[in-house]
């Protein structure tokens, strides 16, 4: 590497290792001052396992769901045209922009106590029915802003799709089944792999939207952030922050191209 | 020969889809603009949320654009060198680099804010100023905009257009503010555009770093979803709307424009 390219990496190279690098490293070690079995806490004990065990299996029913539905309002959408199908698309991408706490607000508009879901129950005679702030309310939540990236990538990936090989099969008659399975899903193979590793990382990490639900439904952003305000156990927050990181990193190694980083947006 | 394919199963996945995405944000926007939200319309039009609204959070509104805009200059004045380094050297160190760039991406903003707080929470004054909250925006951010200018200094005709400049004698200082910048100022733009989305929405690292005193717009929406009436928590998300959507559009405008005058 030349002199001048080394001089200029240099401000980034330092900026990192200062505010990145140097940290995380404290950060990594720290568990192990105190007693390396603390790395494992999220194996040995009940309470910190159930975390874990609640958030992937809420991640990767959310990441499921998302790219179902994604998919095929993708699809709809990349391939039907009709008015205002722009505008529906920039309408339903929109939300990629906004925070986690204002999706979480959404749910307590929904489904809180003064929701709209829990007053149309009343009316209909069935009592308030809030969900909000259980489970459910937290997996709508989550889909509500997993979609959007959904949406927008396999739109996409549809409108680039070989219309060509899908006209060959009908004519060779095959059944709508086939065509999805053997055309659509081998097509939209790449969209799906990326969308699926964004999705689950950014589910398991998810923070603003469970806080703002204060959710009965443990999750481990929420295990860590209590850990460090409630109980101030810094070294139990860093070693339950590295099982977290090290999930959603290798979730995303996985599937290591140029779409995860343009495609993550913060939550 | 095209066949236009009705396609009613997705129709009725994508209006279903459409109601659960829009309801919420029609809901939010109606619940900011009424004296009380459970009687609805009923009981009239109002627009002292907003005004209360702008009197006790007025302030992360403005904390939060300026956050943004210094991670964009920050990262533009750090990251456009970097990105010319590593187009120019396919090495695997490059490429590791790179890589290890990106990390702050793939671990989640809570662990970074840990790990940000253990290592300088003691330094009071940075502590408890916006540049611990910018540092850490800036962080999370920088691999957007390294990403996406390094792919377009690397295109072949820019290497060309160097190398040409260079044999007529042009120093480096000369070719890369007059050559290279301009000729990847839509890819700048692009990644700035991305930069500031991320910064002004920023919530999972910004609620780790920030004190009493340095909050910003999505730290303050929490603080008002958890302590305020709801018809004040839609109006600051109303706020939100007003103020980032617009500014977004305009910058995506701006970077269409570029990338239209650039093309030809």
């Amino acid at each position: 590497m030349k002199s001048t390219h080394r001089l200029l990496l240099l401000p980034v190279a330092i900026f990192f290792m200062a505010f990145w690098l140097l940290p995380v490293s404290r950060l990594l070690i720290l568990p192990a001052e105190q007693d390396w079995r603390l790395y494992f806490v999220f194996l040995t004990e009940a309470r910190y396992a159930w975390s874990l065990i609640n958030t992937l299996g809420l991640s990767i029913s959310v990441t499921l769901v998302t790219l179902i539905l994604g998919a095929a309002v993708g699809l709809y959408l990349g391939r039907q045209q009709f008015p205002g199908r722009q505008l529906l698309l920039s309408i339903l991408t929109l939300p990629l922009s906004f925070p986690g706490v204002i999706i979480g607000f959404f749910m307590i508009l929904l489904a809180g106590r003064q929701g709209l879901v829990t007053d149309i129950t009343q009316a209909l005679g069935l009592g308030r029915f809030s969900f909000a702030y259980g489970l459910a309310g937290l997996f709508l939540a989550y889909l509500y802003f997993s979609l959007p990236r959904a949406i927008a990538a396999y739109a996409a990936a549809a409108q680039s799709m070989d219309k060509s090989v899908e006209e060959a099969a009908r004519s060779l008659g095959a059944r709508r089944w086939h065509i999805i399975r053997d055309v659509w899903m081998v097509q939209l193979e790449p969209t799906t792999s990326a969308c699926a590793a964004i999705v689950f990382a950014t589910s398991m990490g998810a923070f603003g939207t469970a806080f703002t639900l204060s959710s009965q439904f443990e999750v481990l952003p929420i295990t860590i952030y209590s850990e460090f305000t409630n109980f101030a156990n810094f070294t139990l927050a860093a070693s339950l922050s590295i099982t977290l990181g090290l999930f959603t990193w290798f979730a995303l190694f996985l599937t290591r191209r140029q779409e995860i980083v343009t495609g993550v947006a913060s939550q | 020969m095209t066949r236009r394919t009705q396609s009613p199963g997705l129709a009725l996945i994508t209006a279903i889809v459409a109601v659960f995405m829009l309801t919420p944000m029609a809901l939010s926007t109606s619940a900011a603009l009424v004296n009380n939200y459970s009687q609805g319309f009923a009981s009239g039009l109002t627009l002292r949320w907003l005004e209360q609204v702008i009197t006790v959070y007025g302030q992360t509104v403005v904390w939060s654009i300026a956050i943004a805009v210094a991670c964009v200059i920050g990262n533009i004045l750090i990251g456009v060198p970097a990105a010319y380094a590593l187009a120019r050297n396919p090495s695997r160190w490059a490429k590791t680099f790179e890589e290890v760039l990106t990390l702050p991406v793939a671990v989640p903003g809570l662990a970074t804010g840990l790990a940000l707080i253990l290592a300088y929470g003691t330094l009071r004054d940075f502590r408890q100023s916006y540049s611990f909250i910018l540092v850490g925006h800036m962080i999370f951010t920088l691999p957007f905009l390294v990403r996406t200018v390094t792919a377009a200094f690397q295109r072949p005709d820019l290497v060309a257009m160097d190398e040409a400049a260079k044999t007529l004698g042009a120093n480096f200082r000369q070719r890369f503010l007059g050559i290279l910048v301009p000729a990847v100022l839509p890819a700048i733009a692009a990644g700035s555009l991305m930069v500031f989305t991320l910064s002004i929405g920023e919530f999972n690292l910004t609620w780790m770093l920030h004190t009493p005193l340095t909050r910003t717009l999505p730290v303050g929406l929490a603080d008002s979803y958890a302590s305020m009436r709801l018809e004040v928590g839609s109006a600051y998300t109303l706020v939100f709307f007003i103020v980032v959507l617009p500014m977004l559009w305009l910058l995506q405008w701006c970077t269409h424009l570029l990338e239209k005058k650039y093309a030809n």
